[in-house]
Order: structure tokens, then C-alpha cells, then sequence
């Protein structure tokens, strides 16, 4: 019967109590967007980068990341790479060539990562080849061995494809060798730092160039049939091979790896800031509540309300105040979210470049999870909660015999 | 039987500049099935002796007994339950609570007691009926004219079983017709269910239904009528 009255009592002064819904659903439902919004752009991030820059899991000789010499390389990485292949979880594996080197053209030069790949084989494990804007990914010139090169770093070379550039590097001698290539293929990712750095070769044409052991490779990278089996194929891996170093995405690049618990934490407190600010409405609105029902209160005292009761009653008011704009925000701030996970959101294109710059799409699909709806509930309901303290404390120290002869 | 005891009732109000003595050593005791008007001028303690015969105010000195219990021995939360258990009030201003109706207002008190459902449905429509309010169960108070709402109230005192009632003022925000139809019920209430009626009271027209009249000055008991019923 309590919770009945409560539930009336919140809608006493109807007006009061739709502009506190209203303001809770308007903040709950910008809350329950963000998030889902910044967890899509992060997760998208993610994907992107696994798919783009770094796949699954890398393979390298122990030591590789902090010094890629020429010696730090697999023996027989192509038997190793076709074992790979054979293995369930894994959708691809490819070997690489990888050397910091320098690429110049005609007008200017700039120092690059240079990928010796197999093109065949990187198509199964990365998608640069769907990200080539003009030419191709690697074609056969006449003259010259092809190169693929992002956009930033063609505009930075002010060239473009059907060019010739020049690569610098040093052969497993140490000996400084060039090599003039042709520029086959011009991508874009949404990474401009990525498309500025990394340049593709192929690899017969690196390891000719460089004498490097045709049946070795630098890294393995792995793409899997799903993100989830990581943890599950690294462990694999490292079984299999526990002479080399097995990386899994979240170790090559760590900030990808916290991004998305970092990115929740930050919309957590996102959120309850926006609820804190709700708070102090609610506060309001439940002590006007309060101050214009002093004699009633006094009354519900008198015959025999206990002080437990009229708190409990008071928090419920705050509770089912809060609750009501809560459940109306998350609903609608869940289903415009879960509308935007299969509808993209192309962010203003004046925002694209800038965001290219720090590595992210433009392009956003929100995404929604349960736990984190039921989270956000609960987070409104402590809210309501909290609210009720400071007016429940001044109903409960009320004199009843005062109370009564007052005129609210 | 005794139902209140009353014993050397004192009650000082310390305000800023004087203290103010609105109770000066009350003795008055208090009988099963009386029906007893408080009568004095503003100021003269009737409210303060009905909210301490009521537990709502505790006295600067003094006892108050009802059934054998001297109510402010019990602590602040016992005190509660006590009230709950054993009186029931009637107010000035009737206090019913407006988003509840009727009969939801009446049955409340029972809920507080943790009666059951269906006891309270049964008992609810049995005091509505004694207050000829049976039709008016399910309207919320702004649909009743003043005189209902106090029948109601009435019956909201009556649905715990109280040792006693307690009514201040009750016919205060009443016209004739109203009190004469309130005062009749409760008499009613009085003689056949033999339910013990206290008022504080300015109306002569409660005072002249009174079978007993205690009028109180500057906070002291200057006269203790009996009468017999009606005269």
C-alpha cells in the first residue's frame, strides 16, 4: 500500500514532477548514447586496426619489437605460416619482411616502415588492398618493382601512382642499398598516421633487395575467424612454437587493449556526472514535496507511521521519480542506439580529417549491451536513493503535535 | 475501568524571552466509554493536554497512564506502535491524505497494523457503512464535503480498535448541519459500541452532547462536570 502511495504521491503536482521525468530521460537518454556511442567508435577502432594495421596475432623472434635487426628473423617462417593455415581458429597467416627504411621521391623524402608481403596471402589477413584509392594493389611494371603507399605520404612525396620512388634501406650486410619502385597502388585507411608510415612491397622484391633469406620472414601475422578466440589461439600458438614470441592484439598495440574497458570507465563517469547533476532536481523537487505535506506527515506520525515507514515511503517517491524519466531515457536512449548499430552515423565531414588524424573512422554504428543498460538503471536507482536523504532526514525530524497545526 | 490516568500533568515552553506554562499540574482520570468534552478559552492548554493524552508532546513533569501503560516509560518508537495499537485521533482540519480514497484512507491504518487483507476490506466497508459514507468508498476526499471527510476521518480513527479517541476540534470547519450529523454518529459509536470519545472543543454544541465537561484555565483543571446523556 506504500508503494502505491508513493507512486500517487509522486504524481501530486503533475507539472512539478514532468519537468524532473523529462530532464532525467533527456540526461539518461544522452548518457545511454554516448556510451553506446563511444563504445561503437572505439570497437570500430578496434576492429579497424585488427583488420587494417596489425591483425590478430603477430609472431615474432623473441626481442623483435625492441630491435628489428635483420638477424631477429624466423627460420622457415614459410613452413611455419602454412602450419598456421592448417590450424581452425585461424582464418589466414602471412610472413613479412619489416625495416625501418627511407622512401623518396623526386621532390622530397621521408622515413617510412617498409612491409615486404606476399600480396596473395596479406589479402587473406589484411584489407589494405580494399582501402586503394587510385591504381591497384600491386601490378607488374615492366621496369620496376610496384609499391603501395598511403595517401598522406603520396601527398607528402607529391606523388602519385605510375611514379617512380625511391627506397633506402640496409641489406643483411649492413651495406645501404636503394631500389627504385613504382608506385602501383595508393590507399587510405582511417588512420593518417598509419597511411603516412607504412609502405607495402612485395616480398621477393624486399628480400632481393636486401638478401634476406627467402624461406624466413620478420613476422607471422595471424588473422582469426573471430576476436573473441584470441586469448584461445595465442595460447595455442605458444604451445606450439615457445622458441618465439607470440603476440596477441592487445599486447602489440596496449592501448587498443584498454581502449574499450578505458572507454566505458570514462562514459560511467560520463553518466554520473550527468546523474549528479539530476540529483540535486531531484533533491528539489522531493523537498518542495516534502515541505507541502508537513501536516500530513505530522498526521501519517500521529496515528501510528513509523519513522522507518515515512523514510521508506519518501525514498520510494525519489525512487520512482527518478526510475520513471530513468526507464522512459535508457528505453528510448536503447533504442535509438540499437537504430544506429545498423544505421551508420557519418560524423560532420569537416570532423573526418580530424579524426583520421587520432587513428578513427568517421563512420559510427553505435553499440548497445545489456549489462551496461542494467548498470545504468541501477545507477539511476542509487541516484533516487541518494536523493531522498536529505528530504526524508527533514521529514523524519518533524514534531508530529507541530506538524499537525502547521498550515502545509 | 480506568482508561488514562492523568497525575500532576505539567508543561512549560521555554521561548526565547519567558518560559510559557501551558500545563500547571493537571489531574484527571478517565474512564471506559466516556464521551468527555475539554472545554476553555485559546491558549487556556486544551491542545496541549490532548497531545500529551495522545503521546504527540511529552510534559515538563507528570504521567500519563492509559491502561495500565505510562506512555512516555516507553521509547520513542514503542511510543509509536503504542499510538498505532491503542488511540486514535480525529483532527481539526481532517488530515485525510488526498491521493488515497476514502476507503483507501481508512483501511491505511490497519495496513500500518499489519492486519490482513481481507480484514481490512471487510472492516473498512463496515465503518464507512457506520458513518453513512458506504457509497463514498472509492472517492478521493476532494470529492467529499467537509463534513464527510471528517466522518471518514472518524472512521479512520475507529479501524485500528483504539482504547480511545482523541478529537481536536473536530467540528470546528463544520456547519450545523455537518456537526449535528458527526456528533450524532459518534454518540451513536459511543452508546452501542460503548467506544470512548475525548474532545477538546470550543463548539457548544459538543459540549451540550457531552456527558462529562472539563473546562481547563491558564493550564489548570477549573471544572469537572458530569452530566447525564443529553441534558
Amino acid at each position: 500500500m506504500i508503494w502505491s502511495i508513493a507512486w500517487r504521491n509522486v504524481w501530486r503536482n503533475r507539472l512539478r514532477s514532468s519537468v524532473v521525468v523529462v530532464a532525467v530521460t533527456l540526461g539518461l537518454l544522452a548518457g545511454v548514447f554516448t556510451t553506446a556511442f563511444m563504445r561503437g567508435l572505439s570497437e570500430k577502432r578496434i576492429q579497424d586496426a585488427i583488420r587494417t594495421e596489425i591483425s590478430h596475432i603477430q609472431i615474432h623472434m623473441p626481442g623483435f619489437s625492441d630491435n628489428t635487426d635483420f638477424s631477429m628473423f624466423i627460420p622457415a617462417a614459410s613452413g611455419l605460416a602454412d602450419t598456421l593455415n592448417g590450424i581452425d581458429v585461424i582464418a589466414a597467416a602471412t610472413r613479412r619482411i619489416v625495416i625501418n627504411s627511407m622512401i623518396a621521391s623526386a621532390e622530397t623524402g621521408t622515413g617510412v616502415m617498409i612491409t615486404g608481403v606476399d600480396p596473395g596471402q596479406e589479402m587473406r589477413v589484411t584489407n589494405i588492398h580494399e582501402k586503394i584509392t587510385e591504381g591497384e594493389y600491386f601490378r607488374d611494371y615492366r621496369s620496376n618493382p610496384p609499391v603501395v603507399i598511403g595517401e598522406k605520404l603520396a601527398h607528402k612525396l607529391h606523388t602519385g601512382t605510375d611514379r617512380k620512388v625511391v627506397i633506402t634501406v640496409t641489406d643483411i650486410h649492413g651495406n645501404t642499398v636503394q631500389g627504385a619502385f613504382k608506385v602501383a597502388g595508393i590507399y587510405r585507411t582511417d588512420n593518417a598516421g598509419f597511411d603516412e608510415r607504412n609502405v607495402f612491397v612485395r616480398f621477393a622484391d624486399l628480400a632481393g633487395m636486401t638478401g634476406f633469406h627467402p624461406s624466413g620472414a620478420h613476422e607471422i601475422a595471424v588473422r582469426l575467424h573471430e576476436t573473441q578466440e584470441t586469448d584461445r589461439a595465442v595460447g595455442m600458438l605458444r604451445e606450439l612454437r615457445p622458441d618465439l614470441e607470440v603476440l596477441p592484439w592487445q599486447e602489440t598495440s596496449p592501448e587498443l587493449g584498454y581502449l574499450t574497458s578505458a572507454m566505458d570507465q570514462y562514459m560511467y563517469i560520463f553518466v554520473m556526472i550527468i546523474l549528479l547533476a539530476l540529483c540535486f532536481g531531484i533533491i528539489n523537487t522531493m523537498l518542495m514535496a516534502v515541505l507541502e505535506r508537513v501536516k500530513e506527515l505530522g498526521m501519517l506520525m500521529a496515528i501510528g507511521m513509523n519513522r522507518i515507514k515515512i523514510f521508506f515511503m519518501i525514498m520510494l517517491e525519489s525512487v520512482f521519480l527518478s526510475l520513471t524519466g530513468g526507464i522512459l531515457g535508457i528505453v528510448a536512449g536503447y533504442l535509438i542506439s540499437k537504430y544506429y548499430q545498423y544505421h551508420d552515423i557519418h560524423l560532420p565531414v569537416q570532423w573526418v580529417e580530424g579524426f583520421r588524424e587520432i587513428g578513427y573512422s568517421a563512420t559510427v554504428n553505435t553499440i548497445t549491451d545489456l549489462p551496461m543498460v542494467f548498470i545504468i538503471a541501477l545507477m539511476v536507482i542509487i541516484t533516487g536513493v541518494v536523493s531522498s536523504l536529505f528530504p526524508a532526514y527533514k521529514a523524519l525530524r518533524l514534531n508530529p503535535a507541530d506538524a499537525i497545526r502547521t498550515d502545509n | 475501568m480506568n482508561i488514562i490516568e492523568i497525575r500532576n500533568l505539567h508543561k512549560v515552553y521555554n521561548t526565547t524571552h519567558v518560559p510559557v506554562y501551558a500545563l500547571n499540574g493537571i489531574h484527571l482520570i478517565f474512564k471506559e466509554g466516556e464521551f468527555a468534552a475539554i472545554v476553555g478559552p485559546s491558549g487556556s492548554g486544551k491542545t496541549t493536554l490532548l497531545n500529551i493524552m495522545g503521546g504527540l508532546d511529552e510534559p515538563t513533569q507528570g504521567s500519563v497512564t492509559v491502561a495500565g501503560t505510562d506512555i512516555f516509560s516507553l521509547g520513542q518508537r514503542r511510543l509509536i506502535d503504542f499510538r498505532l495499537q491503542h488511540i486514535g485521533f480525529v483532527f481539526q482540519a481532517y488530515n485525510l491524505i488526498p491521493v488515497m480514497t476514502a476507503g483507501e484512507n481508512v483501511e491505511f491504518i490497519m495496513h500500518l497494523q499489519g492486519r490482513p487483507r481481507a480484514e481490512r476490506i471487510t472492516r473498512t466497508r463496515e465503518l464507512l457503512t457506520s458513518v453513512g459514507l458506504a457509497d463514498r468508498i472509492n472517492d478521493r476526499p476532494n470529492k467529499l464535503s467537509g463534513g464527510q471527510q471528517q466522518r471518514v476521518a472518524v472512521a479512520r480513527a475507529l479501524a485500528s480498535k483504539p482504547r480511545f479517541i482523541l478529537a481536536d476540534e473536530p467540528t470546528a470547519n463544520l456547519d450545523s448541519r455537518s456537526t449535528e450529523n458527526l456528533l450524532d454518529i459518534m454518540e451513536q459509536l459511543n452508546i452501542g459500541e460503548h467506544i470512548t470519545f475525548i474532545f477538546s472543543t470550543h463548539d457548544p454544541r459538543v459540549v451540550r452532547k457531552a456527558r462529562r465537561v472539563i473546562t481547563i484555565e491558564d493550564g489548570k483543571v477549573s471544572q469537572d462536570q458530569e452530566k447525564s446523556s443529553g441534558s
